[in-house]
């Protein structure tokens, strides 16, 4: 009896003592855990995302420092949000260890957010830190277009104040350009001829600087096309550019007192598709035989075909464009060429309006102080002062 | 007012591009991207005033039986006959994609096909060494041409690295050429700033059709 007595207590300790071991066990276990925990980033700074429309916040932190990455390297970072300091926080993205800050968009201008960043290694993550409150919010004003805001108004009291001067009836020498004084004397030609003239005003929109331009050359060339009574052809790859080459054309014939010559069809529309915009045009050339081609406006791979077959032809080709790329192409093949600016200068070489001549030395002027602004950069840059050329590097 | 309504609205929203440049608001953000909008609407119906334009060309062409009026038709007929099997299959139909795929797509890549032909004419005229200037530029392109290919390597291999053609060529392309382009970049960006100013102030009218209504 006594040793039963004294095997029952045993047994219920004996019974104890194996429910408590994994739990001893586990806090074993736990207690190394939190002894290899990833060491945390620290310095976590939430900042509203500068020169932004709004919605935006930047995180950033600082990774542990080496002797602690040394002791345990970390994999990565992970980025909680949360609308309270005390959260609930809720994981929005998880980074490489390399990222050391990170873009949270989408978030309601105007309202507090808090950023947990942890550090992970091994499946295992630190407690993290938690920033101060960020609040997003949108710029009035994008600082770092600040440059281009000074060169605009500059460039334009310049250009005001020739147009002004020029009112006043002084005299601007202007470089004459080949390519439009050719103009009246490719119209010339085809009345000689007795052939249309083909005027081709590109792939662009009317949105396109380069398009406008092509309208005030075609303007001019409406005019001649007229006062020679021969024939324009224009046909069309955007339908808006077709509208206003309608309306200029038969403008041109309405204040020549001619309105009845007018033909819309000369004036037409073909595609929007680059290649057969282009094969329609080549067919133009071979079937009409046009005494003269012009090309201007804006040009893609579609160039040189158009060139090239405008040369086959027999046409006086007259081409200009902004576009870089193919300004090779025509000035291998065309007559004449109209590069880069002198395309928007024609309106005021055309039309020799004061007004139009004083913004034609604004640019002169420009061009001179770019040039200036140039040789400082590389004499200041050269000798180590790079942070004036960094000034015109704008976002 | 036909002229001062159109003007004014020019310079309103000539202004507006030009401020929310600098603004980069919601705002400012949101109006611009409503106007942008608008404008790809307004392309649209356009497209109607175009395909009314087109059809009277070829039309009258067939009508009148004018040179090359079978080409005429078959615009038409590809036209409409695209259009409908469209709508009636939706356009990534079976029959929609067959025309497309079949028809169009090699029509166009033939055309494209041609550049190769009319560039090796156009270089032929244009490195034809007739004066000083041309023949600096053929030399340029001799070397450019051979720097870009294995055997520009293997002909200059002897020489001083700095001599070589594919440092020779891309000297070209990196130093000369680069200032050349950017020179031009700037005078480019210049003009679309004076012209886009003249727009604006409504200096420039050629796009209101004629001499722009001056008087």
């Amino acid at each position: 009896m006594d040793r039963v007595k004294f095997l029952i207590p045993t047994f219920i300790l004996f019974i104890i003592a194996i429910s408590c071991v994994p739990a001893a066990a586990a806090d074993i276990v736990a207690d190394s855990a939190i002894a290899i925990l990833p060491p945390n980033v620290s310095d976590v700074i939430v900042s509203d995302k500068p020169n932004d429309p709004g919605g935006t916040l930047v995180v950033e932190w600082i990774l542990p420092d080496s002797a602690a990455l040394a002791a345990m390297p970390i994999k990565g970072v992970n980025i909680y949000l949360s609308g309270n300091h005390d959260g609930p926080f809720e994981l929005i993205t998880s980074l490489p260890k390399s990222a050391l800050h990170y873009e949270c968009s989408d978030l309601q201008d105007g309202e507090s957010y808090y950023f947990k960043v942890t550090a992970t290694a091994n499946g295992l993550e630190s407690d993290g830190i938690t920033s101060a409150a960020g609040i997003p919010s949108g710029q009035w004003f994008n600082t770092e277009r600040l440059p281009i805001l000074i060169v605009v108004i500059l460039f334009s009291i310049t250009a005001i104040t020739f147009i002004i001067k020029a009112r006043g009836g002084y005299d601007f020498y202007v470089r004459p350009i080949a390519g439009i004084k050719a103009v009246d004397e490719a119209i010339g030609r085809a009345t000689e001829m007795g052939r249309p003239i083909l005027y081709v005003p590109g792939l662009g929109s009317a949105a396109d600087v380069a398009t406008i331009a092509a309208f005030t050359i075609l303007a001019r060339v409406a005019k001649k096309v007229v006062e020679y009574n021969t024939r324009v052809i224009v046909p069309n790859y955007d339908p808006v550019v077709m509208a206003i080459c309608q309306e200029v054309v038969k403008e041109a014939y309405a204040s020549a007192g001619k309105p009845e010559l007018y033909d819309p069809k000369d004036v037409y529309f073909i595609t929007q598709d680059q290649f057969p915009y282009t094969a329609a045009v080549n067919g133009v050339m071979l079937r009409e035989k046009p005494a003269t081609n012009f090309y201007m406006g804006m040009f893609y791979a579609e160039s040189l075909v158009l060139a090239e077959t405008g040369f086959v032809s027999g046409s006086i080709q007259i081409a200009g464009t902004d576009q870089l790329v193919q300004i090779p192409f025509f000035v291998s093949v065309c007559d004449f060429v109209l590069m880069g600016e002198e395309l928007y200068a024609a309106s005021a070489y055309l039309s020799r309006e004061p007004q139009q001549l004083g913004t034609l030395k604004a640019q002169d002027l420009g061009k001179v102080t770019v040039v200036i602004l140039i040789i400082i950069g590389v004499i200041l840059s050269t000798i180590g002062m790079s942070g004036f050329a960094n000034w015109f590097n704008v976002g | 007012m036909r002229r001062e309504v159109p003007l004014l609205i020019v310079f309103l929203f000539g202004l507006f591009m030009i401020v929310q440049y600098f603004i980069p608001h919601a705002k400012f953000a949101f109006w611009y991207q409503e106007f942008n909008n608008w404008t790809i609407i307004i392309g649209i119906f356009t497209m109607i005033v175009g395909i009314g334009s087109l059809l009277s060309v070829h039309y009258s062409k067939i009508r009148f039986r004018q040179e090359g009026w079978g080409y005429s038709l078959v615009t038409i007929v590809a036209l409409f006959g695209m259009a409908i099997v469209g709508l009636l299959g939706g356009t990534e139909g079976d029959l929609f994609l067959k025309l497309y795929r079949f028809g169009l797509s090699p029509v166009t890549a033939t055309m494209f096909s041609l550049l190769a032909f009319f560039i090796a004419s156009a270089a032929y005229r244009a490195f034809r060494a007739r004066n000083v200037i041309s023949t600096l530029l053929l030399a340029a392109a001799v070397v450019v041409m051979l720097g870009r290919v294995p055997i520009g390597e293997i002909l200059g291999g002897w020489l001083p690295r700095w001599l070589q053609l594919p440092n020779i060529a891309d000297f070209l392309l990196n130093v000369p050429n680069v200032a050349a382009k950017r020179a031009i970049y700037i005078g480019v960006g210049l003009g679309v700033a004076a012209v886009s100013l003249k727009i604006i102030l409504g200096i420039e009218r050629t796009w209101l059709g004629g001499d722009g209504g001056k008087r």
